[in-house]
């Protein structure tokens, strides 16, 4: 079995009395792009910046690539896209990349190799000598991007790194950690979108004060449970009752019946009992339930604070 | 080490690319234009004014008038380095905590007391740059205009330029625990601290007052700064006005050696508390 990329537990922080996380205990395999959810002042930021070294835990235990926490060299193997991030505005995009790089021990041969390509990769090749001060705020996120990616990383944390993007710049992101999944890199990804996590991770950890409530497969939204949209006529009371054998919430409006199912192998099954029971079904329409109805489900209404 | 040198070389470019050196430079000479006139005139003046007068007497006024000009000047000059000192360091550990900046930073395998270190030699060449212009000019500027040469100059200007680097180093120590414009209270505070102390101390040696005396050695033991400038005064001034007593830019109770040797531990336990503070906190 081969080291976790992360791996923590009862990774607790106070801030004076208030518990920013109260006990994180969780693990990363590597080369898994692993989503962490939760709302606003879940503890999400500091749980990674307890896992960077920024801050350290009040008690608790981790590793990163089998290190524990706080090991210098194992830095030398991560990358970091802060939220809220700020650089050097005063350098231009090549000294930037070249001061990261610098400073992750990068020789220079490959530094420049390395600049060179991140920079053609998130298309800031024709920006390569202007300062940081003159960047939209999109281009500092491809800018902070590319700083992350410098050292081929095996383990990348991106928080937020999506949030300020335009369209065309959230694409760019989604691609950059497909490739990433593609190389066998882990990602560990902090993000409110929960479209992109849909799309980008394999494994998902739900997060309230600082605590995994949930831990789920991706794929699971795919095989278990589903949402089933039935377009038919003649839907008594008596047979919408008797569905409920295969799943619940069932609501009707305007000759649309919906409801969650437990598998998509039912289907043929409640096919068969609509038109047994003399129903006109014009469709049966299997959709995933989507993450964010998962996250209200999970976390609850209450909205982060 | 290597990385020290990385964040000094990037500290160093903070500074030109933000303008901070353009502006140090333009100042400073700005400073050495008006000192220069000043100097010019004063002296002119008094070399027409003496003619006649007994040559050799006319020679000994000559001369302890451009010591107190060209000590005068000094003065200004420590002044303005401390100053200096002063900002450059208040905002740069705390701005670039509440920015985020450092987060990129200490995420990569560099100690954090690297941070520390390298911002600190950023910061000592440049006020050694700034002090060199600013001392150097106005030595340069009696020398040229009148030939007078001040005594153990070398050592002066050392002191000068130590009493700016620790100024600076106490000023990235608060920085590395309070805000920016806290940092500035603070060092500003104990730089007025020492300064009255120097002259509670200075007036007390004129009145043979011992516990006024006292005083000024125990603010200097709070902040050696201004004991700093008042051996780099001792060392520069003439003998004759030494005698004399005391004058706004020498000095008559004269810190020891041993002071000097208390500002550079001093100096030094400071950066130390800088590292260990920065290392220690969360950010």
């Amino acid at each position: 079995m081969s080291i976790p990329a992360i791996r923590t537990e009862a990774l607790r922080k106070e801030f004076g009395t208030y518990a920013a996380v109260k006990s994180l205990t969780l693990q990363v395999e590597q080369g898994e792009v692993f989503g962490f959810l939760g709302p606003n002042g879940a503890g999400k930021t500091t749980s990674i910046k307890m896992l960077l070294g920024l801050v350290s835990p009040t008690s608790g235990a981790g590793a990163l690539l089998g290190k524990p926490l706080g090991n210098r060299a194992t830095l030398a193997r991560i990358g970091f896209l802060p939220e809220h991030f700020r650089f050097q505005e005063w350098l231009t995009a090549d000294e930037f990349l070249e001061l990261h790089g610098e400073l992750l021990g990068m020789s220079r041969p490959d530094l420049n190799l390395r600049r060179a390509e991140l920079l053609e990769r998130v298309g800031l090749s024709g920006f390569r000598h202007k300062q940081l001060r003159t960047f939209s705020k999109g281009m500092l996120q491809r800018i902070g991007l590319a700083q992350a990616l410098m050292n081929r990383p095996a383990l990348v944390f991106l928080d937020e790194p999506t949030s300020g993007l335009d369209p065309v710049g959230r694409r760019l992101v989604r691609d950059v950690i497909h490739e990433l999944r593609a190389q066998g890199t882990s990602v560990f990804l902090n993000s409110h979108l929960l479209s992109e996590i849909e799309v980008t991770c394999n494994r998902v950890a739900f997060i309230r004060h600082g605590e995994v409530v949930r831990v789920m497969e991706m794929s699971a939204l795919d095989r278990n449970i589903s949402l089933l949209t039935i377009r038919a006529d003649g839907l008594t009371a008596e047979v919408i009752a008797g569905l409920e054998q295969w799943g619940a919430d069932i609501r009707l409006d305007d000759g649309h019946l919906t409801m969650t199912i437990r598998s998509e192998a039912d289907l043929p099954e409640i096919n068969r009992y609509l038109v047994e029971r003399q129903a006109q079904v014009f469709a049966l329409i299997p959709n995933r339930v989507p993450l964010e109805e998962i996250f209200i489900e999970t976390l609850g209404k209450d909205s982060g604070l | 080490m290597k990385n020290i040198w990385i964040l000094a070389r990037m500290t160093f470019r903070e500074a030109a690319r933000r303008r901070i050196v353009l502006t140090g430079l333009v100042l400073g000479l700005v400073f050495l234009t008006v000192f220069n006139i000043g100097f010019r005139l004063v002296f002119v003046n008094a070399y027409t004014r003496g003619a006649g007068a007994d040559e050799a007497f006319t020679n000994i006024i000559t001369s302890e008038g451009l010591n107190v000009l060209a000590l005068a000047g000094l003065y200004a000059v420590t002044f303005l380095s401390a100053a200096m000192g002063a900002l450059l360091g208040a905002d740069t550990l705390s701005g670039e905590i509440v920015s985020g900046t450092i987060q990129t930073l200490v995420s990569k395998p560099v100690r954090r007391s690297d941070v520390v270190l390298g911002k600190w030699l950023g910061f000592a060449i440049l006020l050694g740059c700034y002090s060199l212009l600013m001392s150097g000019g106005t030595v340069l500027s009696v020398r040229l205009q009148s030939g007078y040469a001040l005594r153990n100059v070398g050592l002066g200007l050392a002191l000068i330029y130590l009493e700016s680097l620790l100024i600076m180093t106490i000023s990235l120590a608060c920085s590395s625990f309070l805000s920016g414009l806290a940092t500035g209270g603070v060092v500003f505070g104990l730089y007025g601290l020492s300064f009255i102390g120097g002259w509670v101390e200075q007036i007390g040696a004129v009145l043979q007052n011992k516990t006024a005396i006292q005083v000024g050695i125990v603010t200097s033991l709070i902040i050696p700064s201004e004991s700093l400038w008042r051996r780099a005064a001792f060392e520069m001034q003439s003998p004759i006005s030494a005698a004399l007593g005391m004058s706004p830019f020498g000095t008559t109770s004269v810190p020891s050696p041993l002071m000097i040797g208390y500002a550079v531990i001093y100096l030094a336990l400071t950066l130390m508390a800088a590292v260990s503070i920065f290392q220690h906190r969360d950010l």
